[in-house]
């Protein structure tokens, strides 16, 4: 094997390794730790995942903005006669995937404890964070495909171990679903590939290179970007593939749920982007009504099936759906405003959701109910739990001058653009989530303490320190979202110049430069 | 898409051989290195029975478990040279014997992963008779031939020695499986095995004969060059005759529908004697089917691709519906290789260069997968060797949680998941596939690959955190374990499962295989690209 590296436009070539292997050294590590008791394993996994955090702040540093494409580009050779290379490298859309994911693990394992078996609790909390990692920066196809397969592994584990009551039967019916998407993108890259061979006489899994040849034809594309979208479409999850989200999420572990809901779902919704929309610009295009309405679907079912919950984090899992359809409605938009507002939608979705479950199981954790008809004016007992959870909901709701308006704004703005009827259903999500959300936060907060409810106590310091970093980034990014928007701007504009360059479509002529939008995100504020 | 292979004549003295009844007997010239490590297989065995029968105790039974794992070393490594010379392009591949054995890459890879498995198997020997208190050479005897057997079926060049080593190979397995002799299971086993599979060699023989008899030879070479040039005019011999040996060699590498002695055999069968039989005579038999198929008959792949193509996806389906249902592990882990061996003809059906090479890799992938697989289900049977059943593994992660992860490794890896040996084999297959032009097969693959996932899950599941399903009784009808033992059993404690140094060994070996393929592919895609220069 052939370990030529060949850096190019990189100054910091090591970084992104890094950003893999020391999630992963360190899950190793807690794996062979002599120790039997939960503190030593869990101080190594947190040392583990603030050190990839921060590399992650030096990753945020040290990117050059206004660059549009990939950058700390790393390459090496891995079976050279199959066309496979340790390919890495992040731009403007996987920049803020890779720092979310790198800020949410030391949050969630702050956040919540394993309870039993700790050693391989943490040792899967890290091998999870590098396979995160590893997906998000991979720019090799099967590399990322592999990435993309094997978080489930240690996800499954978290939740089969870890989570509560019908937990094995979640954790299969979300191995399985997310395995039998990946079961169809797995032939359809094969084919991507050798067909692009048999066009340009390159045998390469290479992103970069497949999505710059376009070599094959148009039914073909279409077909392998279908087996994509499915891959895509279960891990996100779009409306008829969801079922699996409702049952994993309210069965995982806190930091399990935290995740999933944070960085998994962000996989297939970046998949879209990368794999969808810049390798297959053409398909997308044609695809977009089917999907945007599946989205659309998505947005409203959820939000009305959380409105129906009676278990509080079975209903953050049910207002993931309507968020995660909002992103792709963003995505799918395919103008440079939704999409932007996509890819911040993801990390607004990955703050605000986590946030969620984290004081979910607060109160849980004090009350041992997630009931909402049993919880009723935990205000009056728990003021610092309930201003937490107001202002994060509120941020969940999208209101202006916190982070997920922004998102959501930007997204609904470039649907409005491309597919306007779409866009008109899919505002009625944000006055639903409005009504689930405060209706729930009513139901819980307001009013008197009855029955158990009086002995409610409040949070303890280490519970509010965990909640100060979300409560900060979603205030930070409602105000001045500008330094993350000019950050994403290029790539986006990248991806939808490919998607003009390869079918008919062109994108609305009214172009609303990143710096525009984020002056939106400030007037809301006013 | 024969033509990427390299096509090399073969041997003069293969041409002199059949120059007819007339001619005078020709002593071949032979180049003994060349057949050395099938020759060291075979002396290995014959001077363990002999020593067995002379030295007055007996052989120890450490000196049998090493010495066997040491020829099976030799044997890897007298290959080496073999493979040197055959990758030298002044040399190439030749034919020995009067052109029946080709000494060839494909022949070399085989011989690998076979010893490979005979080490393997022979350190998990070691503890498993120890524990069940039997005696003898005998298993590490009929092993090696078996082994021996396998290496003549994969280096073949003539239908007759295909068959000499399919009986060579089967006999002794036949014998293996019923080595347990104080099991009513281990017996069943045997006998059911022999009964279906001496049937299914009287139709690999009739198969051979109605090919000779279409086409006047038996080498694979000349056949090869005669269905090309001149071919035969009524093909309805030949046809029937190909037919009868797609179904002899199915029976061997248990493809759907000729799989129905598996799950009985495998379950019956003494744990490492299982493991020998899905790894060795698998990859025996799948050497001898490539080497029928893609060398003697590409002049007919129009006519026996259906049939592989169906047989594969009968044998994927098949596999992983089948063990979906099962509650017995070696069961499941029997209708798993029914599956695997669904992947494997995906890559016999592509025929291409990129087919042959997946379908080594795969071998040699499985292998370690599966042996490491039934090493950890020697430890949890428990002496006796009865306690298999999917309920014997509750509580393992508690009681023995290496040993849990272990299986978790190996199980993963046969479900393909990424950086571990089963992703690249899958993954090898599938692209031969596409690459082929049946990306419809691959789609089915990979259906069925998550099909089978789910039975790998429930594994997991029982030693995790208890499958509901684990708790059911043994379905009826099917071989229970013998008296001896309790059939239904609180979950085993540490001190009832002692870990034997040598199966350790054995499963570490294993977990270091699954791992280095996974991550590090390119070692052996190196050699199973090289190992496609068959001998024409």
């Amino acid at each position: 094997m052939s370990a030529m590296l060949a850096v190019a436009n990189a100054d910091l070539p090591a970084l992104l390794p890094a950003l893999v292997l020391v999630p992963v050294v360190t899950g190793l590590i807690v794996a062979v730790l002599p120790a039997k008791g939960e503190a030593t394993p869990r101080a190594v996994a947190l040392v583990g995942a603030l050190a990839t955090a921060a590399l992650s702040i030096v990753l945020l540093t040290q990117f050059t903005r206004g660059e549009a494409d990939y950058q700390f580009v790393v390459r090496a050779d891995w079976v050279a006669d199959w066309g496979l290379s340790w390919h890495l490298g992040v731009d403007g859309i996987s920049l803020f995937l890779v720092v979310l994911t790198a800020v949410l693990f030391p949050l969630a394992i702050l956040g919540a404890k394993a309870g039993h078996q700790p050693r391989a609790y943490y040792a899967w909390m890290s091998l999870l964070m590098g396979g995160a990692i590893g997906a998000f920066v991979s720019l090799d196809l099967l590399l990322f495909f592999a990435c993309f397969e094997l978080v489930l592994v240690p996800m499954y584990f978290l939740i089969g171990r870890w989570g509560h009551g019908n937990a094995a039967y979640a954790a299969n019916k979300f191995f399985l679903f997310t395995m039998f998407g990946s079961a169809f993108m797995l032939v359809g890259l094969l084919s991507l590939v050798f067909l692009n061979q048999q066009a340009t006489g390159r045998l390469s899994f290479d992103v970069i290179e497949l999505t710059s040849s376009q070599a094959i034809s148009t039914g073909a594309a279409r077909w392998i970007f279908a087996s994509f979208a499915i891959a895509f479409a279960v891990k996100v999850p779009l409306f008829p593939v969801h079922t699996w989200l409702p049952d994993a999420h309210t069965e995982a572990p806190t930091a399990g749920s935290v995740i999933l809901a944070g960085v998994l779902l962000k996989l297939g919704a970046y998949g879209l982007i990368r794999f969808g929309l810049e390798m297959f610009p053409e398909a997308a295009h044609w695809a977009t009504p089917v999907i945007m309405t599946l989205a659309v679907v998505g947005i409203v079912y959820g939000a009305v099936v959380a409105a129906m919950q009676t278990d509080l984090k079975r209903l953050v899992a049910y207002s993931s759906v309507a968020h995660m359809g909002f992103i792709v409605l963003g995505i799918f938009s395919l103008t440079v405003v939704g999409l932007t507002g996509g890819v911040i939608q993801m990390v607004n979705h990955g703050i605000s959701t986590p946030a969620l479950f984290l004081l979910v199981a607060f109160i849980y954790e004090k009350r041992h109910t997630r009931d909402i008809n049993a919880l009723s004016g935990l205000q009056s007992r728990a003021p610092v739990l309930a201003g937490f959870f107001m202002i994060v909901m509120l941020s969940s709701v999208g209101l202006p001058g916190l982070n997920g308006f922004v998102g959501e704004y930007l997204s609904m703005l470039g649907a409005w653009q491309t597919h306007r009827w779409w866009a008109v259903v899919g505002v009625t999500g944000v006055i639903l989530a409005a009504l689930y959300l405060l209706w729930a936060y009513q139901r819980v907060f307001h009013g008197e303490p009855t029955g158990d409810n009086e002995s409610m106590t409040d949070l303890g310091w280490p519970q509010r320190l965990v909640m100060v970093p979300f409560v900060a980034l979603i205030v930070f990014l409602g105000v001045y979202p500008a330094p993350v928007l000019e950050r994403i701007g290029p790539s986006v504009e990248r991806v939808v110049a490919q998607i003009e360059a390869h079918s008919d479509y062109e994108a609305p002529g009214v172009p609303t430069p990143p710096e525009a939008s984020a002056d939106h995100g400030g007037e809301g504020e006013g | 898409m024969i033509a990427v292979l390299m096509q090399l004549p073969g041997a003069p003295e293969a041409q002199d051989a059949i120059g007819g009844p007339g001619s005078p007997a020709v002593t071949p010239d032979v180049t003994w290195s060349h057949l050395a490590p099938m020759l060291i297989m075979f002396g290995g065995a014959l001077l363990l029975v002999l020593l067995g029968a002379l030295l007055p105790r007996g052989v120890p039974r450490h000196v049998a478990s090493l010495g066997t794992a040491l020829v099976g070393l030799a044997s890897m490594a007298s290959a080496v040279p073999v493979w040197r010379d055959i990758v030298d392009p002044t040399e190439g591949p030749t034919a020995a014997l009067a052109g029946s054995v080709g000494v060839d890459g494909f022949s070399v890879f085989a011989y690998w992963v076979i010893a490979a498995a005979v080490v393997l198997v022979a350190l998990l020997f070691h503890s498993y008779l120890a524990r069940e208190g039997l005696e003898g050479v005998e298993p590490y005897a009929l092993m090696m031939f078996s082994a021996a057997g396998g290496m003549v079926m994969a280096s073949a060049n003539d239908l007759v020695v295909l068959f000499l080593g399919l009986e060579i190979l089967s006999l002794a397995a036949y014998t293996l499986a019923a080595m347990h002799r104080r099991r009513i299971a281990s017996l069943e086993a045997g006998l059911k095995y022999f009964v279906l599979g001496a049937a299914a060699s009287a139709f690999l023989l009739y198969g051979i004969a109605l090919i000779y008899g279409a086409t006047g030879t038996t080498k694979l070479g000349t056949l090869r060059t005669f269905l090309d040039t001149e071919g035969v005019a009524d093909d309805n011999l030949l046809l029937g005759g190909i037919a009868l040996l797609i179904v002899g060699l199915a029976f061997k590498v248990a493809a759907v529908p000729f799989h129905w002695w598996t799950p009985d055999v495998y379950q019956g069968s003494p744990t490492p004697v299982t493991a020998f039989m899905a790894s060795a005579i698998k990859t025996g038999a799948f050497a001898g089917m490539l080497r029928v198929l893609v060398v003697a008959l590409p002049a007919y792949r129009g006519d026996w691709r259906p049939v592989v193509e169906t047989l594969a996806v009968l044998s994927l389906f098949g596999g992983a519906f089948g063990a979906i249902v099962q509650t017995d592990v070696k069961r499941m882990l029997a209708y798993s290789s029914i599956n695997h061996a669904g992947f494997i003809l995906l890559g016999v059906d592509a025929a291409t260069e990129r087919g042959l090479s997946a379908a080594l890799f795969y071998l040699a992938a499985y292998t370690v997968m599966t042996i490491g697989a039934f090493a950890v289900v020697t430890i949890i049977s428990r002496q006796g060797d009865g306690h298999t059943a999917l309920s014997d593994l509750r509580g393992l992660s508690n009681t023995r949680p290496g040993l849990a992860l272990a299986l978790v490794v190996f199980v993963l890896a046969q479900a393909g998941v990424p950086f571990t040996g089963g992703f690249f084999a899958k993954f090898g297959v599938i692209a031969a596939a596409v690459d082929a032009g049946r990306w419809w097969l691959g789609v089915a693959a990979m259906v069925s690959a998550v099909v089978s996932a789910y039975v790998y899950l429930r594994i997991v599941g029982a030693m995790y955190w208890g499958d509901d399903e684990g708790e059911a009784i043994e379905p009826e009808g099917e071989p229970v374990v013998d008296g001896a033992v309790p059939v239904v059993s609180a979950p085993p404690t540490r001190w009832e499962l002692p870990l034997p140094r040598t199966a350790m060994v054995v499963i570490g070996l294993c977990l270091v295989g699954v791992v280095v393929m996974g991550v590090f592919p390119g070692l052996i895609t190196d050699l199973t690209r090289q190992a496609t220069v068959i001998l024409g």
